[in-house]
């Protein structure tokens, strides 16, 4: 059973550009998956798709097994969300805007709305705000409130496109104890941001976005296993250093005018210095450095505002 | 509600007592249990709601009742002298009124017909879907899941109460407002024969009617128009230029081919309810407008709807 799953999922704009450009999301029951990519990468397209607000170009997507956009009536409402900000009634306080979302709820209970709507606002910590109008609540609790009416009804997915957009550090951090809370009971999170430090810390898998295309899908620590650790060596013969290297089957081994370096994969370091020194090379310096996750992240998105034309 | 409480049909009573029926009604709560009726009523009510509890709606529906206290007030302070000359519905209804209140109904709703009436339809018509894009609420409302169809359904059966509410309010007001300030007694309709009063209320009751289904019309055109746009302000505009142009285009005597055509042309036709006989044939032909109004406004705002991304 898969919480979300996309075969070659594709939009294109009536302008002619292709926002999502073929994404098979594999979005395992019971994980948080983080969704990332720079600002303009197509995933809040994507997320629009999968809650069949939009229509795809080509190409299919279920949510929770059912297909979408077909099957909305029947999965949606277990299915949690917040798509492109926080939106209500600003005329309405936080508490109405709920009893709102949760009478548009065909499955919804009516006789439990009341204490359902009280619980998710005491959930987010908005409950002495309830009979304030929104048009009144700062972004963050715009932003909590939002999280609170996907909240209304016990989901087994949540959908959060950028929940911490715009918030103080003190808020992202409220909002990542919120997330952690949620997928402890046991309830998928896919969570997309543009920052991979924000979700770092609280995901399990994640899927990588670089102008509509999926660059990367897979459990965390994959990514961080790719992250390929190099060995350098300083030393004043660096051509013979790198001769060594490449004898114990190191990958890409290079000389510099000071140093060699080689991919050091799967091998153990000391071994690998212990037989330098036995070849005979003068060791100055001996370093084992693997690029930082955010350093792999912006390795795959690719630097500053990559935006198709 | 109450449907919800009864035991579902199974056993005889009595057969299955004790803990079988809590624990089958257990098995049922947390599930997915449609109660399609009871879920539309209680969705149709928020939306009443909605527009109901509206302060800027509710300043519309107060400024809307005050136009036929003052109607009533300025033609009690110079009420023409009855047989003062003239024809057409207009004159008729003025020289009426000074002999009975009633009439204050009928000259409240046909002058409010021609634009007050059409802005607070068209008000609530083109904020209906085009608001909700613009606030976002929209596609929170399609993730609940609301439903296309059963939202748009929603939408249209709310404005047709709003703008029943706004046609009775006047009604109501200028029949108040009628019976304070004139003589109230058997009604002389305009082909000059006198029925009861009661019979009279009755012909007012029509006449209300036939004004909130041509006002139903003109929301399901303003529910088709606010599916286009996410600027209710726009749809809204939209809404009384069609109005106006309307009417302007049905005064062209060169256009009266095309006047029977027009949305607005049937509306003041209920004119003949206040004959003896009631002439049916504008009647039944207004109605015919106002009903394939709805059914080509209605169409083309379902087809949009359900076929057109949310990216509000």
């Amino acid at each position: 059973m898969t919480a979300i799953s996309t075969g070659g999922l594709t939009k294109r704009f009536r302008g002619g550009q292709l926002a999502v450009d073929h994404i098979d999301l594999d979005v395992p029951h019971g994980c948080v998956y983080g969704f990332l990519g720079p600002n303009g990468s197509g995933k809040t397209t994507t997320i629009r798709m999968l809650l069949g607000l939009a229509f795809p170009t080509s190409g299919r997507a279920t949510l929770l097994d059912v297909p979408m956009p077909g099957g909305a009536s029947q999965v949606l409402h277990r299915v949690g969300s917040l798509v492109e900000g926080p939106a209500f009634y600003p005329y309405l306080n936080g508490e109405d805007n709920l009893a709102r979302m949760d009478a548009a709820d065909r499955t919804a209970d009516p006789r439990t709305a009341g204490r359902r709507i009280g619980a998710a606002l005491d959930r987010v910590g908005l409950l002495p705000a309830a009979k304030k109008r929104y048009r009144n609540y700062s972004l963050g609790m715009k932003q909590r409130l939002a999280i609170a009416a996907g909240l209304l009804r016990p989901r087994e997915l949540i959908i959060l496109d950028e929940p911490t957009n715009g918030l103080d550090p003190q808020g992202t951090r409220e909002v990542r104890t919120l997330i952690r809370q949620i997928a402890a009971d046991g309830t998928t999170v896919f969570v997309s941001s543009h920052l991979l430090a924000e979700v770092e810390q609280i995901c399990s898998h994640v899927g990588v976005m670089r102008t509509g295309r999926l660059v990367f899908q897979g459990p965390l620590a994959e990514l961080r296993r790719s992250a390929a650790a190099r060995v350098t060596v300083r030393t004043a013969d660096p051509e013979a250093a790198a001769k060594v290297l490449a004898a114990l089957g190191l990958a890409d081994a290079l000389a510099g005018s000071h140093e060699a370096s080689a991919v050091l994969g799967d091998a153990e370091p000391e071994p690998v210095c212990a037989e330098l020194v036995r070849a005979g090379i003068g060791v100055r310096g001996f370093t084992v450095d693997a690029p930082s996750l955010e350093d792999l992240f912006v390795g795959l998105t690719g630097e500053g505002f990559d935006v198709d034309g | 509600m109450s449907t919800a409480d009864l035991p579902a049909p199974g056993p005889a009573p009595g057969a299955a007592p004790g803990p079988v029926p809590a624990e089958r009604a257990e098995a049922v709560l947390p599930g997915v249990k449609p109660r399609p009726v009871w879920s539309y009523l209680r969705f149709f009510r928020s939306e009443l709601r909605l527009i109901f509890l509206r302060r800027r709606n509710l300043l519309l529906l107060a400024v809307t009742a005050a136009f036929p206290l003052l109607i009533g007030i300025a033609l009690r302070l110079a009420a023409p002298r009855p047989g003062n000359g003239g024809n057409g519905p207009g004159v008729a209804f003025f020289n009426s009124l000074a002999g009975n209140g009633v009439f204050l109904t009928f000259i409240a709703l046909s002058s409010l017909l021609i634009l007050v009436l059409p802005i607070v339809v068209s008000v609530v018509a083109g904020d209906s879907v085009a608001g909700e894009a613009g606030y976002g609420t929209l596609r929170y409302l399609l993730a609940v899941p609301a439903g296309r169809t059963r939202l748009l359904s929603v939408k249209l059966l709310a404005i047709a109460a709003w703008g029943l509410c706004a046609t009775f309010v006047v009604s109501a007001v200028a029949l108040v407002v009628g019976a304070i300030l004139f003589p109230v007694g058997p009604v002389t309709l305009l082909s000059g024969v006198t029925v009861p009063l009661a019979e009279g209320l009755l012909r007012l009751l029509f006449v209300t009617l036939y004004v909130a289904a041509a006002m139903a019309a003109l929301g399901a055109v303003g529910l088709a128009i606010s599916t286009l746009t996410e600027h209710a302000i726009g749809a809204i505009a939209a809404v009384m230029v069609l109005v106006v142009a309307s009417e302007v285009v049905d005064q062209v005597p060169q256009l009266a081919a095309i006047g029977p055509y027009l949305p607005t042309h049937w509306w003041l036709s209920f004119d003949s309810v206040l004959r003896a006989p009631v002439d049916t044939y504008g009647l039944l032909h207004g109605l015919l407008s106002f009903g394939v109004y709805l059914v080509l406004a209605g169409s083309f705002a379902w087809a949009r709807f359900t076929s057109a991304d949310v990216t509000s």
